[in-house]
């Protein structure tokens, strides 16, 4: 069986996020990014179904400019056997990406498609399930565990109310949650032997895509400060506090 | 127990990836090119990513890159902003200031032709050239600490993955490699825990004059465009630190740069001797100065950091080579301290280890062997004239204070050309320059506004610092008694002060003290391991890719 994994490279999520002083978007100049953590748990999903004999081959999927090789040579370094890196800069918006993905996903004739359940740069958590609708296939979104056999998977995804366990055919979409597994640390072996492992370059015609234009942002601005907060000597001064509010 | 590692062999080995390790690598392939051999060359950086650990002000004189890279223009090098003036002012009080007129600012200080930068983004543009030229480069991983066999260094292991904070493993350990190689080139900054064992165990230091350092701590702002004047330097000396006196030294500068952002930082020299004071805090009051302040108000702080620098110059310098590897850099402490400069001088060092490095395996020798040629390499370069000629700035300071030793220094450059027929020694270590605590008088720092100054958590947070926490404490402390049973009496504990990070507290109430150190909060500055008067504090790699993530640091 083969699986596809999408990861996308974002700002790091240890970087304290700047707005571009004009409100147009984000400093992302400079500044570090890795691999979405969100995609990273796919990566590491599909290499232990790997090491389970589920699945046989892990191709690695990405969209953006040059610098989206560092992403593709981590994903090959968790142990992707191959490598595909979709060459278009600038902003992608979650239906031209999903699109891609289809168009990939068809091409490779991949039995499942791993990927985070969301970025953590814009939190659009759409790409997965555009993806299956796309394509008509089943969608299994915010995996907390996995079962691969053969022509179905059994999922297990958090809900507000517990955890809910699906069952759906393949091939079919996964998107992946935080509990689903701790993604390993990258071996200094593991990511001298990537640089050696393929990495194919295509493109939006390639793939007969064409970019979505549906999603504008009009503004992008910094959480407003909090405002001080009061000190309250006793219990009755909180309730007096609270009240005065409308809390209470 | 014995742990199984991989092992990987390489012709050349690179020990950081700040400008000294960058250059050198870059001109490892640039030689092997040139001979139409291959050299195969291997850096690793224990930051997330390369320059996320660089600090630097800075102020950039292209000599070494226009002798690295002569068309870094075409390539697209961060060198975007050319220096338009010169200012430097001696700050008399907190609100008083003149500035020096420009025909008495010592050569070294002139800076037409320089360059205002990030290092850090100049770092990820040399990154990029040296990957580009086939140089193995792999960020995240700390050199934990030289392999020596029969005394000869053959290379470096990589620190463990997935240790826990009792030292078990977890159940994601993932033991370091070995990295081999026939020399190995060590280029960790100011201070390196690998360069401070390899200058104690082959005694590299025991002809040359203590080391010095000092502390220094930057901040970016966006500042309002109006006040912005692209390319304007300014440089201080004297309040909140000596003027006159050398019990608290160091210098003060603030860069306009691109995009409207202009960098603010002070340095203190370590030699300072009231436990009481804090650099932390004397930055912060300095940046209320009117000269300062007429830029920063209404602005915005993106970033701050601090780092150690080396200050000794060519007194100061150890022995650069040992059986099978160099230090190269601030590993070794080339900096130019009249220039306040390290970046040229680092990168020209490394290019010259580089150049004899290649010539050797090039010549076909096994490695393991003492490079030599470098230390001959480099006292037949501009780099060796330009330290020889800055010797004595540190220690007329040290001696005579800004104001006077400035004033020497400016005979000495200007009308001596840099070269006074005596050269002036300063033997003190940084770490017995502290007076007791009863002999001290306390400094009250002024309470941040949250416009202009700020405490040290939110400080901290800007440095987008972040450590795995479930691992050993990378700050190891001697004898774990001394803090409480010593420093606390006699000096107040100065950990708590001169940490720029906040790793240092001391908590609890009378006789129920005790030390804690806040290890994620480590921004890798090395002041710890040089400043406690004790020496009890050993800075140790922590797991590999920890630290800060600095941008456009």
């Amino acid at each position: 069986m083969k699986a596809l994994v999408s990861v996308k490279r974002v700002v790091d999520y240890n970087v304290r996020i700047q707005v571009k002083s004009d409100g147009s978007g984000v400093v992302t100049d400079g500044v570090k990014h890795s691999m979405n953590p969100f995609d990273e748990i796919a990566m590491e999903e599909a290499v232990r179904q790997k090491e389970k004999g589920k699945i046989t081959e892990i191709v690695a999927i990405t969209i953006g400019g040059d610098k989206n090789e560092e992403t593709l040579r981590s994903a090959l370094a968790f142990g992707a056997d191959r490598a595909i890196h979709i060459k278009e800069a600038g902003d992608v918006q979650p239906l031209t990406a999903a699109k891609a993905f289809a168009a990939v996903m068809k091409k490779e004739g991949a039995q499942v498609l791993f990927t985070g359940k969301q970025a953590i740069d814009d939190d659009a958590n759409q790409t997965g399930q555009m993806v299956a609708s796309l394509l008509d296939i089943a969608q299994a979104t915010f995996a907390s565990k996995v079962e691969l056999d053969g022509a179905k998977a059994t999922v297990t995804r958090e809900v507000d109310a517990g955890l809910e366990t699906l069952e759906v055919d393949l091939p079919a979409v996964i998107t992946t949650d935080l509990r689903l597994n701790e993604p390993r640390y990258l071996k200094l072996p593991d990511i001298m032997k990537a640089k050696k492992k393929p990495i194919e370059t295509v493109s939006f015609a390639d793939l007969g895509v064409t970019a979505a234009a549906g999603l504008k942002t009009t503004k992008t601005a910094a959480p407003a400060g909090r405002s001080k907060g009061v000190m309250v000597k006793t219990t009755d001064e909180l309730i007096a506090a609270l009240k005065g509010k409308g809390l209470l | 127990m014995t742990v199984e590692r991989d092992v990987m062999e390489y012709d050349v080995l690179v020990v950081g990836g700040g400008p000294a390790g960058l250059s050198a690598a870059i001109r490892l392939k640039q030689k092997a090119a040139e001979a139409g051999k291959e050299i195969n060359v291997c850096l690793v950086e224990k930051g997330s990513e390369i320059g996320a650990h660089i600090l630097s002000g800075a102020v950039f004189e292209p000599r070494a890159l226009n002798e690295l890279i002569p068309d870094w223009k075409e390539k697209g090098a961060p060198l975007n902003v050319p220096v338009a003036g010169d200012d430097i002012y001696f700050f008399r009080s907190a609100t008083a200031a003149f500035k020096m007129p420009g025909l008495f600012v010592p050569k070294p200080m002139h800076n037409e032709g320089n360059y205002v930068v990030s290092l850090g983004n100049v770092c990820r543009w040399l990154g990029q050239q040296a990957e580009a030229l086939g140089v193995e480069i792999y960020p995240g991983f700390a050199a934990q600490h030289p392999i020596v066999e029969d005394g000869v260094v053959k290379g470096v292991q990589i620190g463990d993955m997935g240790i826990s904070h009792k030292g078990e493993h977890k159940p994601d350990y993932a033991p370091g490699m070995e990295l081999r190689a026939k020399y190995t080139l060590f280029a960790e900054g100011c201070r390196g825990h690998l360069g401070k064992q390899l200058i104690e165990q082959y005694g590299l230091a025991k002809d040359a004059d203590p080391q010095h350092y000092g502390i220094g701590i930057k901040e970016v702002w966006t500042i309002d465009p109006a006040k912005h004047k692209s390319g304007l330097v300014v440089h201080g000396a004297g309040w909140p630190l000596d003027l006159l006196g050398t019990d608290a030294m160091g210098g003060a500068f603030l860069y306009h740069f691109e995009n409207n952002q202009v960098v603010v930082g002070l340095i203190v020299d370590l030699s300072y001797t009231n436990p009481y004071l804090s650099p932390f805090d004397e930055f912060q009051r300095f940046k209320h100065h009117p000269v300062i302040a007429q830029y920063l108000e209404g602005g915005t702080r993106t970033s701050y950091g601090a780092r150690a620098l080396v200050k000794g110059g060519l007194n100061s310098l150890p022995k650069l080579t040992f059986p099978g590897g160099v230090l190269i850099g601030d590993d070794a402490g080339t900096l130019n301290y009249a220039k306040i400069k390290g970046s040229h001088t680092a990168m020209k060092s490394g290019m010259l280890a580089a150049e004899a490095a290649a010539e050797a395996v090039l010549a076909g020798r096994e490695g393991g062997d003492e490079l030599t040629a470098y230390s001959d390499k480099f006292k037949a370069s501009w780099l060796y004239d330009e330290l020889y000629k800055s010797r004595n700035f540190g220690v007329f300071l040290h001696k005579f204070g800004a104001l006077i030793g400035g004033a020497i220094n400016y005979l000495e450059q200007n009308w001596f050309g840099g070269k006074f027929p005596w050269t002036f020694h300063d033997l003190k270590l940084d770490h017995q320059s502290l007076k007791l605590a009863k002999d001290s008088q306390k400094i009250e720092y002024p309470k941040p506004d949250g416009k202009l100054s700020f405490d040290k958590l939110s400080s901290v947070f800007l440095s987008s610092t972040n450590h795995e926490e479930d691992q050993p404490v990378h700050l190891v402390l001697k004898d774990k008694s001394i803090p409480i049973a010593k420093n606390l009496p006699m000096y107040a504990e100065p950990a708590q002060r001169y940490c720029p990070a906040g790793v240092y507290e001391v908590i609890g109430e009378g006789d129920d003290k005790r030390f804690q150190i806040n290890a994620q909060n480590c921004v890798h500055c090395k002041t710890c391991d040089i400043k406690d008067p004790a020496q009890n504090i050993n800075w140790v790699a922590p797991e590999g890719g920890g630290g800060p993530n600095y941008a456009n640091m």
